[in-house]
């Protein structure tokens, strides 16, 4: 989504629609008229309305580490179709639709760098990606930056948009919630602080798994944050749902989150609490 | 009690099974033996080749029979001195997953498992075996017993997926299941977990991490459901037996992927078909595995849980 960003592929999306010469875009809460100047400034947040845009992996590790810092790894890990999956088009073809579409390599980035001179492990989901779902990809992944955290006696933190398992790679993807959560057993034994934060929407397997999991959990405002999305609810009990129902502001004050935090104090945030947990 | 619910694919064996029945009955006044032995050699032939040649979709009816032994029936006959506990000290009793002690063998354990109804009255009761977050948090109260007590824990998985309520996402449905799967993963005590009819999702996976996962051969277990596969994927509920056989969520799929360890066989027509052979089979996998799993020290013990899970995955490397 962030447009101006991507120089290397084309992006065929909606938000790619609103913008067509690349210079303003607008809020779709309160319709602010919003340029790209003041977009970057403001963390890919609304001015007026402190909408929270969705962003990627490559604007979270702008956002929150020192400059230059951050080093990807494990780049070369891709989706296999173990079990030929074909619903109306094969796996294949999103798998290769993604790729084209998208500059990640699958759902979750993953790398290691500082914030405030203090290193972390870290993965960040991509939403654009088969709408961040996890995967065998996702799930090694994660797997390895939990083990790097616990070799290099890190703090892990993890970043969430994800709309659940990834259906086409069936039980491997339910799997996938068992394998995260067996590695963060681990990880607690090891006493190393692991922070989640769980950006629009974080929800499904993801959440049922290692996004809430943190030893300090964090949301974004607004955020979407379920185990079953809203749809399966309404159609499940036939009522209208709650106002702000699932989102971030309810989820904190049911007790499932420690703290909502602004985009723009996200990097402070994180130091803050690893000054105090390390 | 069995509901006179009858499958499809199981009709032409029962009209057989029937028919002989009726000749029996005329037996009195006239030698047909060898009739009705040559029509029950029919019978074993034809149920045979059915039961032999099940699509995934079957076996997805299969685990669904309503005659189908529940967790606590087995807690009632393939265990022994079972003694239900009630409730997750924090919220309510969730009635959708059964709890409590029991001895295998002689030996105590604990035992959970998810907990459908039988007619509708029970069924609204168990929430379709749907659990709620205490469901959830009612077994980690277990696991918390088990470890205090040194005693090994037995699963049983049966449940249609989490239920997916206003409430129950209000109380964190997420995070009830993914806190289990954290200390399920951590747990110094034996793990058994046996899929007895349906695993759907993360609903099952909840009480679902253990050092043996084991599947009865008419069960499944897979990421979603194949009508809400079929509803996503397809956009309609018209694909659930092509969603099931993309899915591959049947015991042998998942032997042959290596998710699981062992497919434990039913009496021939299912599980309900012979519910005494049933739990007897299970009792005997059950302390065999136990058996195994007590040689291994306890420490070695977990750390070869989390790498089983770790190695569950699929995927390649690019140059
Ligand atoms: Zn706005």
């Amino acid at each position: 989504m962030a447009w101006f960003l991507r120089s290397k592929k084309n992006i065929e999306d909606s938000q790619q629609r609103e913008m067509p010469d690349g210079l303003f875009t607008k809020c779709p809460t309160c319709d602010e008229v919003i340029y790209k100047r003041q977009f970057e400034e403001q963390l890919f947040t609304c001015i007026k309305c402190n909408h929270h845009f969705r962003i990627g992996s490559e604007e979270y590790i702008g956002i929150i580490f020192d400059e230059n810092s951050f080093t990807e790894t494990d780049t070369n890990i891709r989706s296999s179709d173990p079990l030929n999956f074909v619903d109306t088009k094969p796996y294949t073809e999103r798998l290769a639709d993604a790729y084209r579409r998208t500059d990640s390599a699958d759902a979750l980035t993953i790398g290691y760098g500082t914030i405030e001179g203090r290193e972390i492990s870290f993965g960040c989901m991509n939403f654009d990606f088969v709408g961040g779902s996890m995967g065998s990809v996702v799930g090694e992944k994660f797997y390895r930056a939990a083990k790097r955290a616990i070799s290099r006696k890190t703090p892990l933190v993890i970043i969430s948009t994800s709309g659940g398992a990834r259906m086409q790679e069936a039980i491997f993807s339910l799997m996938q919630m068992a394998k995260t959560s067996a590695v963060l057993s681990e990880l607690a034994e090891a006493k190393l602080p692991y922070i989640s934060i769980m950006t629009d929407p974080t929800t499904g397997g993801v959440s049922a798994s290692f996004a809430m999991l943190g030893d300090v959990n964090i949301g974004e405002p607004k955020a979407l944050i379920a185990f079953a999305g809203p749809r399966v609810v309404e159609q499940t009990i036939r009522k209208k749902l709650p106002e702000g129902f699932q989102r971030a502001e309810s989820v904190l004050k049911n007790g499932f989150l420690d703290m909502i935090v602004h985009r723009k104090d996200l990097r402070a945030t994180i130091s803050h609490v690893l000054m105090l947990l390390t | 009690m069995a509901s006179n619910f009858t499958l499809e694919f199981e009709k032409p064996v029962l009209e057989l099974e029937k028919k002989i029945e009726e000749m029996r009955s005329l037996a009195g006044t006239l030698d047909i033996e060898p009739q009705i032995a040559e029509l029950q050699l029919k019978v074993e032939e034809l149920r045979a080749d059915i039961y032999n040649n099940l699509t995934r979709w079957q076996r997805v009816q299969i685990a669904r029979h309503p005659d189908r032994p529940y967790s606590s029936d087995y807690f009632n006959s393939t265990f022994g001195n079972f003694i239900e506990l009630h409730g997750d000290r924090s919220f309510r009793d969730d009635p959708a997953i059964v709890c409590g002690l029991a001895d295998l063998n002689g030996e105590s354990v604990i035992v959970v498992g998810h907990q459908k109804g039988r007619d509708t009255k029970s069924n609204v009761y168990r929430n379709f075996g749907m659990p709620n977050p205490e469901g959830y948090r009612k077994a980690s109260r277990m696991f918390d017993l088990a470890e205090k007590f040194d005693k090994p824990i037995i699963c049983l998985l049966d449940t249609p997926g989490a239920f997916p309520g206003i409430e129950a996402e209000d109380r964190g449905q997420a995070q009830a299941i993914a806190a289990n799967l954290l200390k399920m993963s951590r747990l110094p005590v034996p793990i058994i977990v046996i899929v007895i009819g349906e695993g759907a999702s993360g609903g099952a996976l909840g009480i679902g991490i253990g050092d043996r996962i084991l599947m009865l051969e008419n069960s499944w277990y897979s990421v979603i459901a194949p009508e809400s596969c079929s509803s996503i994927l397809w956009r309609s509920w018209d694909y659930k037996e092509q969603a099931a056989e993309s899915l591959q969520l049947t015991a042998e799929d998942l032997k042959a992927n290596g998710i699981i360890d062992r497919i434990i066989p039913e009496p021939i027509g299912g599980a309900h078909r012979n519910t005494d052979l049933m739990s007897e089979i299970l009792k005997s996998v059950l302390i065999e595995e136990l058996q195994e799993l007590k040689k291994i020290p306890i420490k070695e013990l977990v750390r070869l849980r989390r790498e089983k899970f770790a190695a569950m995955g699929v995927w390649e490397t690019i140059s």
